[in-house]
């Protein structure tokens, strides 16, 4: 962008064609920014929600409707308001009955390529959890992304036991994962062959969740109750 | 927001994730400057100052324009930034080593329109960092940034030498060499793991 | 010197003979990262289509508005907003393309590309043949990137658009929806353009 040495330097143009040119295609680009924004924010925000409860209805397998909770500094779940910052959510998924079945929770962690996200279903009736979804993922594609798609795999987030220990405090049992075909507890993953770490991670990335978020949303069931489902 | 230690991000950023070889931002600078060894580590080193300021250009923007509820504003603001950059260092360089900066040539302002710098500000704020990832994060892409380039230039200054039909010379053998480098470079996977 | 051309001449230059991609070598990058299904490629160049055309509109229009220091600024701003818009845009279609398009939606802005024909073409010229221009080149360049979307996806997941090809006896050819890949398939394909405009007897790319 610098400037060659221009042949007649005389047609220099006045700072004033210059500003003019710069702020009113600026504002010009502005205003149209501005519009295209305001009229596309509806279908994106719908785009999302509907991506969302889908994702929580896979993982949540009996929920027929969901609510967005935050955890707040009290340690305490209180529906999410908008405007609010967006993190530390939990999605709470009730049956046709308006009845607590479980609830939905995202979790992050580092894979063999890069971070994995996952969200995953807990139960409480089973105490476990009963669904897994890859949301993203960049693992090696016919390796590592087996992880999305490899029904045997799969099958160990059918019920994944997370039963709090005596304290309460964390799981009794922290999720880990084995070798392929060594699967011998309700809290193991069975690997997948040539899909070492990948599966690791995706274990690791459960247990550290779970033992965060199972002992929290245990001892403050009712807090999800108390709110009127839609 | 991610709890990814530094040396893990500064690992990511340079190896297991280069920016050329693995993201394929930076392709038109890696093709087209590196075919001198001396230009290449130069420029890289011009890409890797631009990275840092503009990386702690566009967390400070996103800041503020999470403050003032304007994310459509992103995309404006980070090139104008990147823009801005690049204009000092080029005046920059121009008074204090004139030779480089002929050397550079037009490869200098084309490092606005160098993906991996505007790539670098997406990046990061889609992942969260806070300043200090951001850093590391932007260091270590530059230095990746640099060694790719400097590997493909000391590969091709050799190959000037070797027998290679007309058809593949070039851009066309450029671009097999990245691929061959790029699969190299995949072995550095599970690094960080 | 220049000899007159037609319409017709502005459009089919970008298809073949000053091909962006296959002959300029210009914007590498989305090419090369959002090549490897035939779905994604296509939506790429297609959003990289409409802000080529817009841009070329926009600056052609005001190319004697936009004072001559001032001008790569400017043209930086019209392409900013334009690829700003196209990303709501495919956000409010389909999150999913979104997703699988990535950053590279919001890279558009620094293709060398579009500067290039705006700085080159659209700022000389009236607004019909910049129009005609940029749709040339921006169909060049889909076609480019289908071309490689479609054999990386083909060789790689032995499918096309999400279609399997091949019974279940193909080995997929991973390799080729890796970053190597693209690098592979892309210079393929340069290999051809130069192999055929040798025959011409033109000169080979550089």
């Amino acid at each position: 962008m610098s400037d060659l040495p221009i042949l007649g330097a005389t047609e220099r143009p006045s700072a004033w064609k210059m500003l003019r040119a710069m702020v009113g295609i600026g504002l010009l680009c502005g205003l149209f920014i501005v519009a295209v924004y305001q009229t596309t924010l509806p279908a994106i925000e719908r785009n999302k929600a509907e991506a969302l409860q889908r994702a929580i209805f896979q993982v949540l397998p009996d929920a027929k409707s969901s609510m967005t909770f935050r955890l707040d500094g009290n340690g305490r779940f209180a529906l999410l308001i908008d405007g609010e910052a967006e993190d530390r959510l939990v999605y709470a998924g009730y049956d046709h009955e308006r009845e607590l079945i479980g609830l939905a929770v995202e979790a992050r962690g580092m894979g063999y390529q890069d971070v994995i996200t996952v969200i995953y279903g807990y139960s409480f009736a089973a105490d476990a959890i009963v669904g897994i979804r890859v949301l993203a993922s960049k693992e090696t594609p016919g390796l590592g992304d087996r992880i999305e798609t490899d029904e045997t795999f799969l099958k160990n987030f059918e019920k994944l036991d997370v039963t709090l220990a005596e304290d309460r405090s964390a799981p009794a049992n922290p999720i880990e994962a084995v070798k392929h075909g060594r699967k011998e507890h309700p809290w193991q993953v069975d690997g997948i062959t040539g899909a070492t770490i990948s599966s690791v991670a995706i274990a690791d990335i459960l247990r550290d969740s779970s033992a965060f978020w199972v002992p929290r949303i245990r001892a403050r069931l009712d807090d999800f109750r108390q709110e009127e489902a839609p | 927001m991610t709890d990814d230690s530094l040396w893990t991000i500064f690992l990511n950023a340079t190896l297991i994730n280069n920016f050329v070889l693995a993201y394929f931002l930076g392709i038109c600078p890696f093709l087209g400057v590196s075919a001198k060894l001396e230009t290449a580590s130069r420029m890289g080193a011009a890409v890797t100052f631009v990275m840092l300021v503009s990386s702690s250009c566009a967390y400070a923007i996103h800041k503020l324009l999470t403050a003032i509820d304007a994310p459509y504003l992103q995309l404006i603001s980070f090139i104008a930034v990147i823009a801005s950059t690049v204009q000092l260092v080029e005046m920059f360089i121009k008074k204090v080593s004139p030779a480089l900066f002929r050397a550079l040539g037009i490869f200098l302002p084309l490092i606005t329109t160098n993906c991996a710098i505007l790539g670098l500000a997406l990046f990061q704020t889609n992942k969260g960092y806070n300043f200090v990832q951001c850093i590391v994060y932007a260091l270590g892409a530059g230095i990746g940034f640099t060694i790719a380039l400097v590997l493909m230039a000391g590969l091709r200054e050799k190959l000037e030498l070797a027998q290679v039909p007309d058809v593949v010379r070039g851009t066309a053998l450029a671009l097999m060499l990245a691929g061959l480098l790029s699969m190299a470079f995949m072995g550095f996977a599970g690094l960080g793991g | 010197m220049k000899q007159p051309t037609t319409g017709t001449d502005e459009f089919v230059k970008g298809l073949w003979k000053e091909n962006p991609v296959f002959i300029q070598v210009l914007g590498m990058c989305p090419v090369l990262a959002v090549s490897n299904t035939a779905r994604n490629a296509l939506a790429m160049g297609l959003a990289t289509l409409f802000v080529l055309v817009m841009s070329n509109t926009v600056v052609s229009l005001l190319r004697n508005f936009i004072p001559k220091q001032v001008r790569i600024a400017t043209y930086i701003l019209i392409i900013a907003t334009f690829v700003t818009v196209v990303e709501y845009v495919i956000q409010a279609i389909s999150l999913e393309l979104h997703k699988a398009l990535g950053a590279f939606i919001s890279l558009i802005v620094v293709n060398c590309l579009i500067l290039g024909r705006a700085e080159a073409f659209a700022s000389k010229n009236t607004l019909g043949r910049s129009i005609l221009d940029g749709l040339g080149m921006g169909l060049g360049f889909v076609l480019a990137l289908f071309c490689l979307g479609a054999v990386r996806e083909v060789l790689g997941s032995g499918s096309l658009f999400g279609l399997s090809l091949f019974h279940d006896g193909f080995q997929n050819w991973v390799v080729m929806i890796l970053p190597s890949g693209g690098f592979f398939t892309l210079a393929g394909w340069l290999l051809l353009f130069n192999w055929l405009k040798q025959r011409r007897g033109g000169e080979v790319a550089g």
